[in-house]
């Protein structure tokens, strides 16, 4: 235990981590789920197909198996993202770990951004649309004062859990050589012996991320709450 | 596409330019797995040899026995127990007495909000090594057994509160007790409207398995990663692997489907009397 507190800067550090992976990748999963959602939805059919099977594929993998492709798999095509390691931003040095962590956490959680978009817009009552459209909106006054504010308010509460997942499931990428706070919980394991009490700490620092988010998102469903 | 809540039906200009999207984005798509086949191609990755162990029966074996059964196994076994605790923990966030209902409110908080990963490291690390450790396969399905019991517990108790005000009042009129209500009238409706939600959850649990890779659980990924270790197909394995989970979870899914469309339909067949007297009536959401 004196281990842990004597090293705290180690568990922050390991923290920082952590939510530098879901910042990353929360935001490059909305913007490819909403990508996605806008395929799923739009009136192409081969590209509402292909977002369909995307979803559905990425959906039933289970999110191991996208970093077994991101960290093996693709290595023996040749895609080993070190080129990322040249990029610099400011005196943070990206490295290819982190990189292709991100991009397998944002691909996986794109798929589910995609689906509570989807389940949004399927909340907007037709007749909305529908009032809009009878009042002369052309389609994007219709989309951007009347469908999409709906959609999105509606789309909260889902997004909210699936960035809540993600959170906890940047922790696989321990499994894959980048010592977040997963990582670094089994680094103090295997050096001390109060076993429970390390788990309790690291376990309290991802309920305190979790508690945060589902604020975050209560604030905002409140905020934005409307009448039906 | 029928005209929905986005789209006005199209008019001919707009069908026509739908067409040309359409082809448009057909050639994006194919031109996408296009180049993934000719990467595939350029690095000799659909070289007999590397796809050889998944056709050679005493490989396709293992997979199937080793690696999906114990997958399976894993998941039924933490789903099974994951239903008693979730029951248990259910009833106890709806319980009257605060001293039960607060600390079943904690637990589920704490449980739903750690990473299974993490659960696993330390399951592991603290009883699972050594010679009387309780080994990787347990530390896996004890792992998925709590966070899957705390998800459970809140469907349960969300399916408790759905069931119609009206069953309880009547059997508490009946003259049951608070124990009896809940055994004879509530859950029995509950777990009905629950069954769907348990299957969707033996994906997640069928997924989460594979985390057990983590620690050097047996399984499905395993397995995966003892064929690649040897073959060196890295590539093929993963494909293997994971387009057997893929087949495994939309089976799941489609017995999800239908458990829902047999037990619970497309409304909720909870109360077929009630509705036919009071049309409209309330309904707890």
């Amino acid at each position: 235990m004196d281990d842990l507190f004597s090293n705290f800067d180690l568990v922050l550090k390991a923290f920082g981590l952590t939510l530098g992976l879901f910042a990353v990748s929360g935001i490059a999963s909305l913007l490819l789920g909403t990508l996605l959602a806008a395929m799923r939805v739009g009136p192409v059919s081969v590209l509402a197909k292909a977002a369909g099977f995307y979803v559905t594929v990425v959906r039933n993998t289970p999110l191991l198996m996208i970093f077994i492709f991101m960290a093996v798999a693709l290595p023996r095509l040749g895609i080993t993202f070190k080129s990322v390691e040249n990029i610099s931003a400011g005196d943070v040095e990206v490295s290819s770990f982190f990189f292709r962590s991100c991009v397998a956490l944002s691909l996986y959680t794109a798929a589910f951004v995609c689906e509570a978009l989807r389940s949004g817009i399927n909340a907007v009552p037709l007749g909305q649309a529908e009032a809009a459209r009878a009042v002369g909106l052309p389609f994007t006054g219709v989309m951007t004062q009347v469908v999409l504010p709906l959609a999105i308010r509606a789309a909260v509460p889902p997004l909210a859990s699936v960035q809540i997942a993600l959170a906890k499931n940047t922790s696989v990428a321990a499994a894959f050589g980048i010592f977040e706070a997963a990582a670094r919980m089994k680094f103090f394991t295997n050096r001390s012996a109060s076993d429970e009490l390390i788990f309790l700490t690291f376990a309290i620092g991802y309920v305190l991320i979790v508690e945060v988010v589902s604020l975050f998102s209560g604030l905002l469903e409140r905020r934005w709450a409307v009448a039906r | 596409m029928s005209a929905g809540v986005l789209f006005d039906s199209p008019g001919p200009r707009t069908v026509a330019r739908h067409r040309l999207y359409t082809a448009l984005g057909a050639l994006l798509v194919l031109g996408v797995l296009a180049l993934v086949v000719w990467r595939l191609y350029d690095r000799g990755q659909f070289a007999y040899r590397l796809w050889e162990p998944f056709v050679t029966p005493s490989f396709v074996e293992a997979i199937f026995v080793d690696g999906l059964l114990k997958t399976l196994q894993m998941a039924a076994l933490s789903i099974l127990f994951a239903v008693v605790v979730g029951v248990l923990l259910g009833i106890g966030k709806l319980s009257e007495h605060r001293f039960v209902r607060w600390p079943s409110w904690a637990v589920v908080e704490f449980f739903r909000a750690v990473p299974v990963l993490l659960m696993m490291y330390f399951l592991f690390y603290a009883y699972g090594v050594g010679k009387e450790g309780i080994g990787p396969y347990w530390c896996v399905v004890i792992a998925l057994t709590f966070y899957n019991g705390a998800v459970l517990a809140e469907i349960l108790r969300a399916g408790v509160l759905a069931v119609p005000k009206g069953q309880s009042e009547a059997a508490y009129a009946l003259g049951m007790r608070k124990s009896q209500v809940m055994n004879i009238v509530l859950l029995p409706q509950a777990v009905k409207i629950m069954l769907p939600s348990i299957i969707s959850q033996c994906v997640v649990a069928l997924k989460d398995t594979s985390l057990g890779f983590a620690i050097g659980a047996p399984g499905l990924t395993f397995i995966g990663k003892q064929i690649y270790g040897e073959f060196q197909n890295q590539v093929q394995a993963a494909m293997v692997v994971t387009a057997i989970y893929i087949l495994v979870n939309l089976l799941l899914t489609w017995v999800a489907t239908w458990a829902q469309r047999r037990y619970v339909g497309e409304r909720s067949i909870l109360d077929p009397g009630v509705s036919a007297l009071h049309p409209g009536g309330a309904r707890p959401a």
